[in-house]
């Protein structure tokens, strides 16, 4: 059995729905048309009347799933892309975000937000949100980089008492295959160190994982050893995993599809500096997207966000300093 | 048929008590209940403004002047087990549906007991389990999540329970108004949508809210029914928001109430109205909705000067004791506040800050 990341998306859905009666999917095609990129194919037919296509009003959708889940049922809304989010911004960061601190009701909604750039998509089918949600107190941002966190982590999202912000990157789609679903993972919030190595930090997630990882790869082939660490879940962020490969290394080199202002990257980078300045051996660095909308050719796209190549530079330029 | 209107008729923590049972009709009954909760929202908004003033509230005090014959038909329409999400100027709408007296001055008091313990004030407050929404700022916000909580409801098996929401015509000019009565009307939800017409969005008049003839136009463009009212008079709309929420119960679909009627006050107590034009206050819209129920009460029969007079007291005792207790009861202790916005405590994100 071969599984892709997409797979292992439906099948938590599946799995979330099976097991709980709480559990529904909400979003715009995810009925008969099982959504636009078939993350809830078939899903309709299994659990009728638990697969609800809406209508195209993201704040709705939300607001409705944040009533629903007062009334204790357990949402999946699905963006159709994590662009469309921020039609329903309020409604996830000043309803969602805020009900549990407010009124000590809780408020257990998945959004599931495919994310991140493919090529050819374009200014407003390719942004990753993670920062923009991680800023906001009250929300969970997961950020899975492989089959088996897609699948478990969605799993978790959906039994999380919090609103949760499930970016699944839509690159890592079909690219990505495993053999089996897993039986166990990590505790949420809990980055994995992807690779171990001793020269160099590299701490990423989602998609730049994979670059990473092949970044690493060239670099050990000159005879460098990346450590790669995932940090699967943006918020939280696990600053101790962080800090103990840093321990390991004395360098650290933060990667993120985003932009560059403000971030992920920059709050890695900001904890590492200081609450642990003494453990590094030279200036902690930083490599985002470039400070422009997400371009729609090819070229343009795979020269705007990190790749391998880019940061096995990054990487080399930071060892000799 | 003849009912007994007495202080069980009441949510038991607000209880209008030691008034006589009246032996009146269905009709009378209902109308008294009604100017009742009018009444103990029109003492308890004065007793709220009158703290403000002496600065005994933290931020802003806001006021339903004008508006409680339409909220309490509203909030006496409903029933326990369904859900309203009022709005601003609902107080005696929020009390007729069950919300304690002591949970309206606890909150704007910030007394650490209340139901939002100080985290969030004045009108911002609610027992969302219970039905009754905590509203946020944002207008518009709060009618999706009435759908979704009929949406949980219907998926569940309930179908009896009937969800409102209140909004005032400046929220009908959002996206968010919009996209959910459209939600509603596409998931035939028994919500009904009441729309106070109070003339003025903060201070921007109608004319520049909107450019249609009347908004009830609208009711027909989403699909749903509409029906307007004369906010002013509480015969009116006991009736018109009472039909609207009998029929969202017999499900017939989304129900939306307009209802036409002027703001007696500042948009809050911060702001003295000087924008409200002369000839609109001396319009038939600029009555006293609390006035005209009493001269109709009277005319009909159905309570004179004397008893008013004595639901005054009884409302004003209430609110005394109220804001009495609360006023002994402490804040919120920075010191024991967690600062955890989560509800899974483990997930919560530790942070060292240089604080010595």
């Amino acid at each position: 059995m071969s599984l892709t990341y997409l797979d292992a998306i439906r099948e938590a859905q599946r799995k979330a729905l099976a097991t709980d009666p709480r559990v529904y999917i909400y979003g715009q095609d995810v009925g008969e048309f099982g959504g636009a990129f078939k993350a809830t194919r078939h899903l309709i037919k299994e659990f009728p009347g638990r697969v609800l296509d809406s209508p195209i009003s993201e704040d709705a959708m939300v607001g409705s799933a944040i009533g629903a889940a007062i009334e204790g049922q357990r949402p999946i809304v699905e963006m159709q892309f994590a662009d469309f989010s921020t039609v329903g911004l309020n409604q996830i960061v000043n309803q969602a975000a805020t009900l549990h601190w407010r009124t000590q009701v809780p408020c257990p909604v998945t959004f599931r937000l495919p994310c991140g750039g493919t090529a050819g998509s374009g200014p407003f089918h390719s942004q990753m949100l993670e920062a923009l949600y991680a800023h906001f107190p009250g929300l969970i941002v997961m950020t899975p980089a492989t089959v088996e966190d897609a699948y478990s982590m969605l799993l978790e999202a959906v039994a999380i008492e919090d609103p949760v912000v499930f970016c699944e990157h839509k690159f890592l789609y079909y690219h990505l295959k495993a053999d089996a679903l897993p039986a166990a993972a990590l505790p949420s919030g809990k980055a994995r160190i992807a690779r171990p190595g001793r020269d160099v930090t590299v701490v990423a997630y989602s998609a730049m994982v994979h670059e990473a990882l092949a970044a690493a790869a060239a670099l050990a082939r000159e005879g460098w050893e990346a450590e790669v660490v995932d940090l699967r879940t943006v918020k939280p962020l696990d600053t101790d995993t962080m800090i103990a490969s840093v321990a390991r290394t004395g360098r650290l080199l933060a990667v993120g599809e985003a932009w560059p202002w403000g971030g992920v990257t920059a709050e890695v980078v900001a904890r590492v500096a200081s609450e642990a300045f003494e453990l590094l051996d030279a200036p902690p660095q930083r490599l985002n997207a470039k400070d422009t909308p997400v371009p729609f050719h090819p070229d343009l796209w795979t020269a705007h966000r990190p790749t391998a190549e880019s940061i096995a530079a990054a990487a080399r330029r930071l060892l000799q300093l | 048929m003849l009912v007994v209107f007495q202080s069980s008729d009441t949510p038991p923590t607000t209880g209008l008590a030691g008034s006589e049972p009246v032996q009146t009709s269905e009709a009378s009954a209902r109308y008294c209940q009604a100017f009742r909760w009018m009444l103990l929202a029109r003492v308890l908004d004065g007793r709220m403004a009158s703290l403000y003033r002496a600065g005994k509230i933290y931020g802003g005090v806001f006021l339903g002047k004008g508006q409680e014959a339409l909220s309490a038909s509203l909030g006496l329409s409903l029933r326990k087990g369904d859900v309203f999400g009022p709005l601003i100027r609902d107080l005696a709408g929020r009390l007729a549906f069950g919300e304690p007296v002591l949970d309206v001055v606890r909150t704007h008091l910030g007394s650490a007991l209340g139901p939002m313990q100080g985290r969030d004030g004045n009108v911002h407050r609610g027992r969302p389990r219970e039905g009754l929404l905590a509203m946020i700022s944002h207008l518009g916000a709060m009618i999706s999540v009435v759908n979704g909580a009929l949406m949980a409801r219907r998926m569940k098996g309930d179908r009896m329970a009937v969800g409102a929401a209140s909004v005032g015509e400046g929220a009908t000019s959002t996206g968010s108004f919009h996209e959910a009565i459209n939600q509603a009307a596409v998931e035939k939800l028994p919500l009904v949508l009441v729309v106070a017409n109070n003339q003025y969005a903060y201070s921007t008049p109608t004319s520049r809210q909107f450019a249609c003839a009347d908004l009830l136009e609208r009711a027909s463009g989403y699909g749903v029914q509409g029906t307007t009212v004369d906010g002013t008079d509480l015969s009116d709309c006991l009736k018109g928001v009472g039909h609207a929420v009998e029929e969202a119960r017999r499900g017939r679909g989304p129900q939306m109430v307009i209802a036409r009627l002027l703001r007696l006050c500042g948009h809050g107590e911060h702001d003295d109205a000087g924008y409200i034009e002369e000839p609109l206050k001396a319009s038939p819209l600029g009555r006293d909705c609390l006035q005209v129920a009493q001269d109709f009460l009277a005319r009909q029969g159905w309570a004179f000067e004397h008893e008013i007079r004595n639901w005054r007291r009884e409302a004003e005792a209430q609110v005394e004791k109220a804001v009495e207790e609360a006023s002994r009861e402490p804040g919120p202790d920075p010191y024991r506040e967690d600062w955890c916005a989560l509800a899974s405590k483990h997930l919560s994100q530790v942070y060292l800050q240089p604080l010595g």
